[in-house]
């Protein structure tokens, strides 16, 4: 057993100890599931590209017992259009005094998942139901053990919440290497519409792990539209893993931006449950230096005529390594599924990797459904007539860059915020022509 | 303004210009015509600073410095520009947005002061305006989905804009209906100047109706073979290029 184990598995026996006892089961199970399986490694095929040696040696702090009093940048936090609920969390602990939630409209509730653990409700189980039982999931059982807050979110039937609600993570510098745990459930009920803006940010130097695992359950004919904006601070590690399930006729609008953070995995498993449901996920990882992002959807047909759209871009600068993993799963009976995939890759140096794997699995008739994988360089000719006409050649390439991915922002409805996600996209390349005064 | 001297290049390991030596003055217009694959092309490329043409021998001198050293985006910002024969695509990035970028970069690199939004949206519609371009072509991606007509307009646009000392049009006028290439021939009838000098590419005699030249050249098999006032341009017309290969064979007899 290695020394990071070791010490997660110990936090875990005090976290165990001091849960209700609805859960402490629940933890001590994860827990004991964790100490045998230990980190995923090269063996467990889905993290065949993410290799997390490097935590093996770590020790970090469970939690950050300064969290309350860390002072982080709010400016940070503003985002078009985004002045309505607002819960965030520092190093994993819950802010009170920098979120607001406000007057919701009824049949909303909203808040830290931790106030509802205590008389276990229905809703604070359901966020640890899953067992998260697949080889390759052991991150998302030792959260299962350690997490004791995250976001709780209910939308009653046909309630249609119109303000985004923005959810923010920052990483602040703990003096020390620190690990944090959350867990959230989103379930939105038939007819319900939500939109949720979720933000990853942090300073270089904060040395950390964040561990995030969700449910999302989204009823008959709900609508959730989801923006990820992921700007970790480069020495954090970022592990999340979203389960969502989608009842007949809902849909899933999701688009991600994914900048930040050292080492980042993102699990996405999506179930079409309900006949009709339909999913649109959209993303662009765009890495630099050594960063490393593992980027992994399931998508799972499960009734007729469900519709999925996954397209998924990623830049590799320098030695950074982006990775694709992407299935799609037409099971038996789910007849005239529409399921589309694509992972489009620019490799932007000798020294950069790109892994990428979709895979297709259709059980079922008159399906129609596509995927395909590219992996490219930036066009010279498109380079040379950028340059010609003066664009020096870092510029002309960060454009082209940013041309390759942009189109992925097009899925936000809102304009103001679809330019603020493209302006931060322009910012993380190199010498990117700014719009200017 | 431009001396090029015993040019010899080579692209993907074959010779393609081949003592290439020509001298143009400031002010002055010069065509180059001649036949397909005869390397006129190469010729605009080369001095434009495209990647994987070797130059292996001779030298081009442009306003009195080496221009073969220099960067393309340094070229430019010298004052070289090249309308190309087969002008790029370049989807997802907007035209407005990368002329902008491009000419405050030579600005930038000139030591002038670059243009914010307005002044910049302000010559642009200036220029729209005398060329008669839609200004629809400001909020579409360079050159996506233009019609070959669009682009090469689209070329004397940038052009107009960046407004180069030394300007080659590498058969800007081919495809284009009659008044297509008067608005080309109008665009470089309009920058012409004292200070300015043009080298166009064509393969008609039409064009220099239009913008005539100081001086007409020749080009086939990697060499200027003939120069000459206008009377050569309408002799080509005339003739076509099979007296080039019959001159040869007298030549070499
Ligand atoms: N990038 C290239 N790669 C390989 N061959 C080339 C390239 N560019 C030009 N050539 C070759 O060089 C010769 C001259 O081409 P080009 O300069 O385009 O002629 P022109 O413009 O006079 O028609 C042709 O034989 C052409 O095939
Ligand atoms: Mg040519």
């Amino acid at each position: 057993m290695n020394a990071f184990v070791r010490t997660l598995l110990d936090a875990a026996a005090d976290v165990e100890r001091g849960s209700p006892q609805w859960l402490a089961e629940t933890r001590r199970a994860a827990r004991e599931d964790f100490a045998r399986r230990g980190l995923p490694g090269p063996r467990d095929e889905p993290w065949k590209y993410t290799n997390l040696r490097a935590l093996e040696s770590r020790v970090p702090r469970v939690g950050d017992p300064d969290a309350a009093t860390r002072v982080v940048d709010v400016a940070g936090f503003e985002l078009p259009g985004c002045h309505g609920p607002r819960l965030v969390f520092v190093n994993g602990v819950f802010r009170a005094d920098l979120s607001q939630v406000g007057a919701l409209p009824a049949g909303v509730e909203l808040g830290p998942l931790a106030g509802l653990l205590a008389d276990g409700r229905d809703s604070a189980r359901a966020v640890f139901a899953p067992e998260h039982a697949e080889p390759g999931a052991a991150l998302a059982r030792l959260n299962a053990a350690l997490a004791t807050d995250g976001v709780s979110l209910d939308v009653a039937a046909g309630v249609v919440l119109e303000a985004p609600i923005h959810l923010v993570f920052a990483g602040a510098d703990a003096g020390a290497d620190i690990a944090w745990h959350l867990r959230h459930g989103i379930r939105l009920g038939a007819g319900a519409e939500a939109t949720i803006v979720e933000q990853h940010l942090g300073a270089a130097g904060a040395v950390q792990i964040g561990n995030l695992v969700e449910q999302v359950a989204l009823g008959a004919g709900a609508r959730l539209r989801h923006v990820r904006i992921q700007e970790a601070g480069v020495d954090a590690t970022l592990v999340s893993r979203t389960d969502l399930v989608l009842g007949a006729g809902a849909s899933f609008d999701a688009v991600a931006l994914e900048l930040g953070a050292g080492l980042s995995r993102r699990d996405v498993r999506l179930r079409l449950d309900g006949e009709g449901a339909r999913a649109d996920l959209r993303g662009a990882a765009v890495l630099r230096g050594r960063q490393h992002m593992d980027a992994q959807f399931e998508l799972r047909h499960a009734s007729p005529g469900a519709t999925s759209e996954v397209r998924w871009r990623g830049i590799a600068d320098q030695r950074a390594r982006a990775v694709f993993g992407g299935t799609i799963v037409v099971e038996e009976g789910a007849d005239r599924s529409d399921a589309q995939l694509s992972n489009k890759n620019l490799l932007l140096s000798p020294h950069a990797e790109i892994d990428t794997r979709p895979v297709l699995e259709i059980h079922a008739d008159e399906v129609k459904a596509a995927h395909g994988a590219t992996v490219g360089r930036l066009d010279e000719r498109s380079l040379f007539y950028l340059r010609s006409r003066g664009v020096p050649e870092s510029a002309a390439r960060s454009m082209l860059t940013f041309a390759f991915c942009s189109d992925i922002l097009d899925g936000i409805a809102f304009e103001p915020l679809r330019a603020d996600l493209g302006q931060r996209l322009a910012r993380h390349l190199p010498r990117m022509p700014g719009d200017g005064a | 303004m431009l001396k090029i001297d015993n040019l010899h290049v080579r692209v993907a390991g074959r010779e393609i210009l081949k003592g290439l030596s020509l001298e143009v003055a400031a002010g002055e217009v010069h065509a180059i015509m001649g036949p397909n694959g005869a390397g006129k092309s190469t010729l605009g490329n080369v001095l434009a600073g495209r990647e994987g043409y070797e130059v292996t021998a001779g030298s081009v001198t442009y306003q009195g410095q080496d221009l073969l050293t220099l960067a393309p985006e340094a070229r430019a910002a010298a004052g070289v520009f090249l309308a190309f024969q087969y002008p790029v695509e370049i989807p997802g990035v907007n035209n407005t947005y990368f002329l902008r970028a491009a000419l405050n970069a030579q600005r930038k690199a000139r030591g002038e002061a670059e243009l914010d939004s307005m002044q910049f949206l302000k010559l642009v519609r200036e220029k729209l305006r005398v060329l008669h371009v839609s200004d629809e072509l400001l909020h579409r991606a360079v050159n996506e989905g233009f019609s070959g007509g669009e682009k090469k307009r689209n070329e004397i646009f940038q052009m107009a804009v960046l407004e180069p000392k030394l300007a080659i049009l590498d058969e800007t006028d081919s495809g284009l209906d009659i008044d297509a290439l008067k608005l080309v021939a109008e665009g470089v009838n309009r920058l012409r100047d004292p200070a300015r000098a043009f080298v166009v590419i064509t393969h008609y005699q039409r064009l220099l109706d239009y913008i005539v030249p100081d001086r007409v050249h020749v080009l086939a098999e990697g060499r200027i073979v003939q120069s000459g006032d206008r009377d050569l341009a309408l002799k080509l017309e005339q003739q076509g290029y099979a007296w080039l290969a019959e001159r040869k064979l007298a030549g070499a007899a």
